[in-house]
C-alpha cells in the first residue's frame, strides 16, 4: 500500500494492520518522521508533484522488494502544512528476517529523501524557507549503488 | 505544446506551477535557453542549473533529455522528502 495524503494518519493501527497482513514475516521494521520543532519551527508546509509521486515511490517499494526480498512494504507520506510533533510519513517493511526489513526500510527512507519529489518549506516566526537538501543524504543514497 | 510546470522556489520564482508552450527545443537544455530568454523571471530561476532537477513526462531525468515526444516537462529543486 502507498498512500499520498494530506490527512493525519494513525500509526498504531496502520502498524497493526501491517503486521497482521504479514503472513510468513518473521520480521516487522516500522519507521516515522516527525516533525521537528528546531529553531522556532512553527510549521512544515510539503509540496509534491502529483502525477510523480505514485509512480515514484511504486519504484522504490519494486526496488526494495526486489533487492532485500521484502514479503512486502508500505508508505504513507503526507503533503500540505504540518505543525511541530506531527508525523510526515511512514515506512513499514517485511521480511523472513530482521537484517533484510530493516535494510529495506533504511533503502526507502534514503529514497524517499532525496528522489521522491517532495520540497519542505520552513515557516517561523519572521519568515519562510525552502529546505535545502543535503549533500549527506545523496551520499547515504550512493551507497546502494 | 508542452506542459511546463514547476515545484517550490522555481515555481516561486517563477510566478506559476503551471504553463502551456510552443517550443522548437529538442532537448532539456534548449528549452531552459527558451524558457530563460523569455523573461527574468525564467532567467532568474535558471540562472544557476546545479540547483535544478528536471523530469520528463514524470521521469527524473538530465539536460541533455530529448523532449521531442514529451508532453510534459517539470522543473524543481532537489527533492527533500521523508
Amino acid at each position: 500500500m502507498i498512500c499520498v495524503q494530506s490527512a493525519p494518519f494513525d500509526l498504531g493501527d496502520i502498524a497493526n494492520r501491517f503486521a497482521v497482513a504479514q503472513a510468513g514475516a518473521g520480521a516487522i521494521v516500522t519507521f516515522s518522521g516527525v516533525v521537528r520543532g528546531d529553531g522556532g519551527l512553527l510549521a512544515l508546509e510539503i509540496e509534491h508533484y502529483p502525477a510523480m509521486t505514485l509512480p515514484a515511490i511504486t519504484d522504490m517499494v519494486d526496488g526494495a522488494r526486489a533487492r532485500f526480498g521484502l514479503l512486502d512494504a508500505w508508505v504513507i507520506h503526507r503533503y500540505g502544512r504540518l505543525t511541530v510533533g506531527e508525523m510526515i510519513m511512514m515506512v513499514a517493511t517485511s521480511a523472513p528476517h530482521r537484517k533484510d526489513a530493516f535494510a529495506g526500510a533504511e533503502y526507502l527512507m534514503d529514497y524517499l529523501k532525496s528522489r521522491a519529489p517532495f520540497w519542505k518549506k520552513e515557516h517561523h516566526r519572521d519568515g519562510a524557507a525552502w529546505v535545502a537538501a543535503k549533500d549527506s543524504d545523496e551520499a547515504l543514497l550512493a551507497r546502494w549503488g | 505544446m508542452i506542459t511546463v510546470v514547476y515545484f517550490a522556489w522555481l515555481r516561486e520564482r517563477i510566478g506559476t506551477g503551471r504553463e502551456e508552450i510552443e517550443t522548437q527545443a529538442k532537448t532539456v537544455a534548449q528549452l531552459v535557453a527558451e524558457l530563460s530568454a523569455q523573461d527574468s523571471y525564467h532567467a532568474a530561476a535558471f540562472a544557476d542549473l546545479r540547483a535544478v532537477r528536471v523530469a520528463v513526462d514524470q521521469v527524473l531525468c538530465d539536460f541533455d533529455t530529448p523532449i521531442a515526444a514529451a508532453k510534459e516537462v517539470a522543473f524543481f529543486p532537489p527533492m527533500t522528502g521523508g
